[in-house]
Formats: structure tokens, sequence, C-alpha cells
């Protein structure tokens, strides 16, 4: 065993290495994007030729793994929590066609929306699916938990979803870790079509299957390796019932030490035998969970109908929000004293585009010529453009989802919003721009799809972008007339050309594609400093 | 014995390397460390902050306890005064004087070090103009440190001294005297405090 500071993310690529994967297929999305990174500079990983370029989205990546998984191969999709909307079809049929190889889904969700839209709890993905849900509580479980999530799927022939948040993700502990990896996973290619085949005929017998395994998979998530239960010496003192990190908020709290029987679960579904012997030797529960509330919305149905439990649906912690410690300490009758106030003079300083960013100069163009429209109406996407909502460009209306910008454009404009105009980057247009596109050339809808094209994905870190030179021939292909394919690069000594040509197109009355190219400002300077690097050495 | 970190400061401008220089240092010493940082959106000029906690015993939770934090070390005068209802009441903030105004709304700076005035125990150094002094652009950072280095009870000024010799070893001895040198002059400005 060595001992390495790992972020939580780190600890799941390294365990996954560990464990014999073929490879990983993501992409990226903040807290998740670091497992991938790991993987891909990892000399083992390197030497043994693992997988781990960016997929085009999550759809394609849980679809490319159980695709490995058919073939024998041990494999991890990584997304962030919203990405496992895109890749839901293949994910919840991937529990009804089963694996071969092990397979771990591992979704980070975002409580506190740090860095996104929602904060949706993926373990209720996992309870939809009928999947078992692992929930590691620190960075060393997580490592653990990849050998054991492996050994699970394999036995049980099911994908298993790991869920994380983003304060395990994003922060660092030592961990104790193999010296050597076990051999990449070689079992016999899969063949059988009426596993595989989800015909009605197949997917009824195979449903009916899982359905009646999970008495089973619940007995395992009893004998999880990390779940455990800790009686207090008190008689009938208030139960705890902790998932994932929330356990380590309620062990924060030394003054309570021994004064709560405490179930720590990682591992789902829940084990309900251990939820009824907390219930019997508690007063009441309290449910500390981050994210959602997930297990305090299940567990009453497991007790008496007026056996008290407390959680995020009572108020005794917040509803939304992640979790803290101060709130944990709270809940649990010792609220932490403040000695300082918070200044008045505080203010809140936004997070905003870069000096130089390309993007600056799009909505600079486009605020000009939208100017001119008092109807027009800006649909953005997500990725670092979406800032442009914030002063001092203020120039956008919406912004939903990957892709949305196409699309919501599209039927606004059918609905007679003109001008209506789309703003997208170019890794979201690859992930799930195109096909919106596809339906707004079949309608020739009027809109103006403006493809911000900086060669990378800049808001997670500067990834490898999947259509990285191939707008164009995309855009021809799905059937944008060429004509109105225009290419301008975004500087200020442009300003004119690139206003023109909005002008142009948006006076077209059908579908019109500019791309304004120049590379992402980071991506360049890390570039240019690596270079600078090389000569010196 | 424990001590609970909260770096901060605006994004882009290194609050993370400080927490690798001391996490080695802690590391090296067999301390428990754990260090929550953050990622994404917020690095784009946003305000930024880590939890770092050091302990020679376990540490069960990533983040700090509001009225617990042992000293905030910033980078940014309005952003040491940020998380001031994490600190305990004997803690220290160490912080550079250096405002980096990239809002429109700016507090006035006698409002800011008037809220300084208010705190037991407080160092403030102009660690932008000592490295501009020095021909240090790139070691404001490293003065910061070498100024908290005083009140780090958990490492010892030597541990901390090594640890950056072991953090900037790859680029070469130069760099290393150059911010081991940075170190010393903020250690230096932190005494007449």
């Amino acid at each position: 065993m060595e001992k390495k500071l790992l972020l939580g993310d780190e600890a799941i690529a390294l365990g996954a290495i560990h464990a014999g994967i073929r490879g990983v297929y993501a992409y990226p999305g903040t807290p998740s994007t670091e497992i991938t990174e790991y993987i891909q500079r990892h000399p083992l990983a390197r030497e043994r030729g693992l997988h781990s370029t960016w997929c085009a989205n999550e759809k394609t990546a849980v679809e490319a793994a159980l695709g490995v998984s058919y073939a024998g191969g041990r494999v991890i999709a990584c997304m962030k929590h919203v990405g496992l909307n895109v890749a839901a079809d293949a994910f919840v049929n991937s529990a009804i066609t089963g694996v071969n190889g092990g397979m771990i889904v591992i979704v980070a969700d975002d409580p506190s929306m740090h860095s996104s839209q929602n904060e949706q709890d993926s373990r209720f993905y996992g309870k939809f699916s009928l999947m078992p849900v692992l929930e590691p509580s620190t960075q060393q479980e997580a490592y653990d938990m990849m050998e054991y999530g492996f050994e699970l799927s394999e036995r049980e022939k099911l994908p298993v979803l790991m869920r994380i948040v983003m304060r395990l993700a994003h922060s660092r502990a030592a961990v104790e870790v193999k010296e050597t990896a076990r051999e990449v996973q070689a079992l016999p290619c899969a063949k059988d079509p009426a596993g595989w085949v989800l015909l009605p005929a197949n997917s009824r017998r195979k449903y009916a299957a899982l359905v009646e395994q999970q008495p089973r998979l619940e007995e395992l998530a009893l004998h999880a390796p990390y779940t455990r239960y800790e009686p207090s010496a008190e008689v009938k003192p208030v139960g705890i019932l902790a998932c994932g990190i929330g356990y380590n908020y309620v062990k924060e709290v030394k003054e309570a030490a021994g004064k709560f029987n405490l179930l720590k679960v990682t591992q789902y579904p829940l084990p309900v035998e251990l939820v009824r012997r907390l219930a019997a030797e508690s007063r009441e529960i309290l449910v500390v969970e981050d994210g959602q509330p997930f297990a305090e919305e299940i567990i009453p149905g497991m007790l008496s109908a007026d056996y008290p439990v407390k959680g995020r649906l009572t108020g005794d912690l917040p509803r939304t929000g992640e979790l803290t410690p101060d709130s944990v300490a709270t809940a649990m009758g010792f609220r932490p004293e403040r000695y300082f106030d918070l200044p008045k003079e505080v203010v809140s300083r936004p997070p905003a585009l870069c000096q130089g960013c390309g993007h600056r100069d799009v909505y600079t163009a486009l605020n000009e010529v939208v100017k001119e429209y008092p109807e027009a109406r800006v649909f953005a996407d997500i990725g670092c453009y979406t800032l442009g909502a914030l002063p001092p460009f203020r120039a956008i209306d919406t912004c939903l989802d990957m892709g949305a910008s196409i699309t919501m454009a599209k039927g606004a404009a059918d609905a007679g919003v003109f001008p209506a105009i789309a703003v997208i980057g170019d890794s979201t247009f690859t992930h799930s721009g195109m096909t919106g596109l596809l339906d707004a050339v079949n309608d020739k809808a009027q809109i103006t799809v403006v493809i911000s094209d900086n060669l990378t994905t800049a808001m997670t870190g500067g990834q490898d972008s999947a259509g990285t030179n191939k707008f164009e021939a995309i855009c021809l292909g799905l059937g944008v007339e060429p004509e109105h394919v225009r290419v301008v690069v975004p500087l200020p000594k442009n300003m004119e050309e690139i206003t023109r040509i909005l002008r142009e197109e948006i006076e077209y009355k059908g579908v019109s594609v500019i791309i304004p190219r120049r590379e992402c400002i980071q991506t360049l300077n890390r570039k240019l400093k690596q270079k600078k690097a090389e000569k010196k050495s | 014995m424990k001590q609970d970190i909260i770096l901060s400061g605006v994004g882009g401008q290194g609050i993370l390397s400080i927490a690798t220089m001391i996490g080695e240092a802690a590391t090296q010493a067999g301390l428990t460390l754990k260090q929550a940082e953050v990622h994404g959106m917020s690095q784009r000029g946003g305000d930024v902050q880590s939890n770092l906690r050091l302990s020679d015993g376990e540490i069960a939770s990533d983040l700090i306890t509001a009225g617990t934090a042992d000293m905030i070390l910033s980078l940014e005068p309005m952003e040491a005064l940020r998380y001031l209802p994490y600190l305990n009441k004997d803690g220290w903030v160490i912080t550079s004087s250096s405002p980096f105004k990239n809002i429109p709304n700016y507090p006035d700076d006698e409002a800011l070090k008037a809220d300084f005035r208010t705190l037991p125990h407080v160092v403030t150094v102009d660690v932008e103009a000592m490295a501009k002094e020095h021909s240090m652009p790139k070691c404001a950072n490293v003065i910061l440190l070498g100024a908290a280095a005083r009140y780090l009870k958990i490492l010892s000024v030597e541990q901390l001294r090594a640890s950056i010799a072991r953090v900037f070893g790859s680029k070469g001895e130069a760099v290393v005297e150059m911010n081991q040198r940075a170190f010393d002059l903020g250690y230096a400005a932190s005494e007449s405090k």
C-alpha cells in the first residue's frame, strides 16, 4: 500500500485503473471532469492504451461503455448529474439488458448548483432504474468502491451507479492505494441476443427478473463494506441516518459523539432491516443526506405511520442547497457559535468572461445589431458564454440545457418571434445542437444560429471539442445552404464585418449559421507557456 | 492539534498553489489533511476559496464549520472579510492589502481598513508591491505564505520553507531560491505587525 493525496475524482479514476478497466467514456462536466483527465494523464493507462478520449455527449458515452461491457471489459462512464438526463435512455435500459464485463456509471451531483442549472439527486435514477447505487463518504471509500463495484456489477450482471457530490469530487485527502493494478479484465464477449435485444417479449422477461432481483440487492446493501450501524450507549436517543458525506458532517460534531444512534448508508436500495433497527432503538430519526430528500421520502414507508422522521422535508435541515457542517450541527442541536459578522462592505464578485475572450466580441457585435430590433430575442446555451447574461453585456434572454438555444429559437420563430437568434458554443453544438439544427433546416425556420467556436470545451477547463474543424461540413451536411454558413474572426478590428453579416443573416428567411472562430484565450496562453518551457529545456 | 485554514482570493490569483505548498509540508510532516477546492465557473474572475484542514488526528468533514477556522489566508482584502463568520474568536487573518477591483461596486479602501481594525489578530501585507519591488512578480502568493508562517502553529517555518524547495524543485535552483527569498521577505514583513 502507498499513500497518495487525491481529489475524490482522482481516487475514483485510480481505483478504476487498478480494477482493470478497458477504458473511460465521458463528456466533461463539473464536478466530474477530473476523473477522465486523471486517466488521460496516468502512465499505466497510457501504457495499457485505455480508452480515455472525450465523447460527443453522455448518451454516446454510456452506450459505448455498455459496448465495452458487452465485449467483456470493465468500464466506467462519467458525467455530471444533468448529463445523466442526456444519457437516461441508455442508462435506464442498461439495467434491463444487464452487463457482461463490470460497468460503473459515475455521476457527480452538484447540490447548491456551484456550476449547474439544477440540483437533481442521481439516487432517484438508481431507484427508478432498479440499479444498485454506491455512495462513498470519503476519497478512500471512493477508491475502494471501484474494485468492489466491479465485482458487484459482474456478479449481479447489472450496471452500478456511483453517486458522488461536488464536495467529495473536489476535495483532496490522503488515500491508501494498491501498488499494483489488476490485469485488464477480458471476459468472453457476450452472445445472447435474447438477453440483449430489447424487443417487448425479451424486455418483459428481463424486467420481471430485475424486479425479482431487488430483495437480493437490498440484502447486499445490508452488508456493504462501508455501511454500518453505530449504536449509542444511551437509551432511546435520537437516531441519525446519514448517507454518503452526510456522515462526515455528523462526525464533525465532536460534542455529540456517542449521543446518537448512527446508521451510515453507502449503498442502495436502502438496507430496510438496518433502518428498522435504527427506528426501533431510537425515539425519532434525523435523515442527513446531501442533495434531495431521497431516503427521507422512502423510510416512512418502512416504519409505522406515526414514526417521527425529520430532515429536509420537515425544515430541520434546509430544503435546498448542499449540506454544511453548520446546518448538520444545528439540526443535531449544536448550533455553532459565530464570533465575527460579515461586514456590510463585502459585495458579491460574480465570475466574468476573460479579458481577450472571443465571446466578448461576439456579444459586443450582437448587442449592437440587436439594438436595431426591439423585438429580438437571444436564446443562449450552456458554457462560458452563458456569462453573457451578466453585465456589462446582458446579451442573452434564455439558457435552459445543452442544445436548447437552437430548438428554443426555432420554436419561438415558429410562434412569430423575429429575430430569433441562437448562441451556442462549439462543444455544446456537437453535444446536443446538431439534431435541433436539422429540425430547423427541415422546417426552413427563420433563425440565426451563432456557433461561437473557441476550439475547445472551455468552461470545464479546456478539453478537446468533438467538432473542431468540422463545423462548416456538419452544417452543410445537415442542409444549411452554403451561402448562409458564414465564418468570422471575433476581434474588435472586425466589428464592422461581423455586424454586417449578422444583419444580412437575420434578414434571410431561413436557417443561417454564423461561426465566429477564435481560440479560447485560456488554452492559447497555456499552449504558449508550454512552448516557452519546451524551448528553455 | 488542528489547524483549519480558509484560503481566499479571486479566480486566477493562485490560492491553490498556496494550498499545494502547505499541503506538501503537512504530508511530509505526517499530518492528516483535507482540502476542499473550487473548480468550474467561479474560476473566471469570481470569488474563490478553499478549505484546508490539517490535524494530527482524524478529520471528518471536508468543510470548515462556522466560527472554527484558525486562519483566513487571503490574496485579496475584501475576500478575506467575506469569510469572517468562519473565524474562531482567537483566529488570525493574514491578507494581501492590494485590492483586486474587477467589479464596479468595489468598496471604499478606508471602509475596508476600518473593518480590519476591528479584528483582534490581523496581518496585512502589500504582497503585490513587495513582489514588484523585489522583481519577483509571480511570487506574491509565496510572500503571503511567508507572512502566515509565524502563525501556522501546526507546521514550523523550516518545514514550510523546505516544502517550497520540493514544490519548485523541478523548475531549477534559481526558481527555488527566488521563492524562498519571497517566503523570507513575507516572514520578515509579518514580524513588525
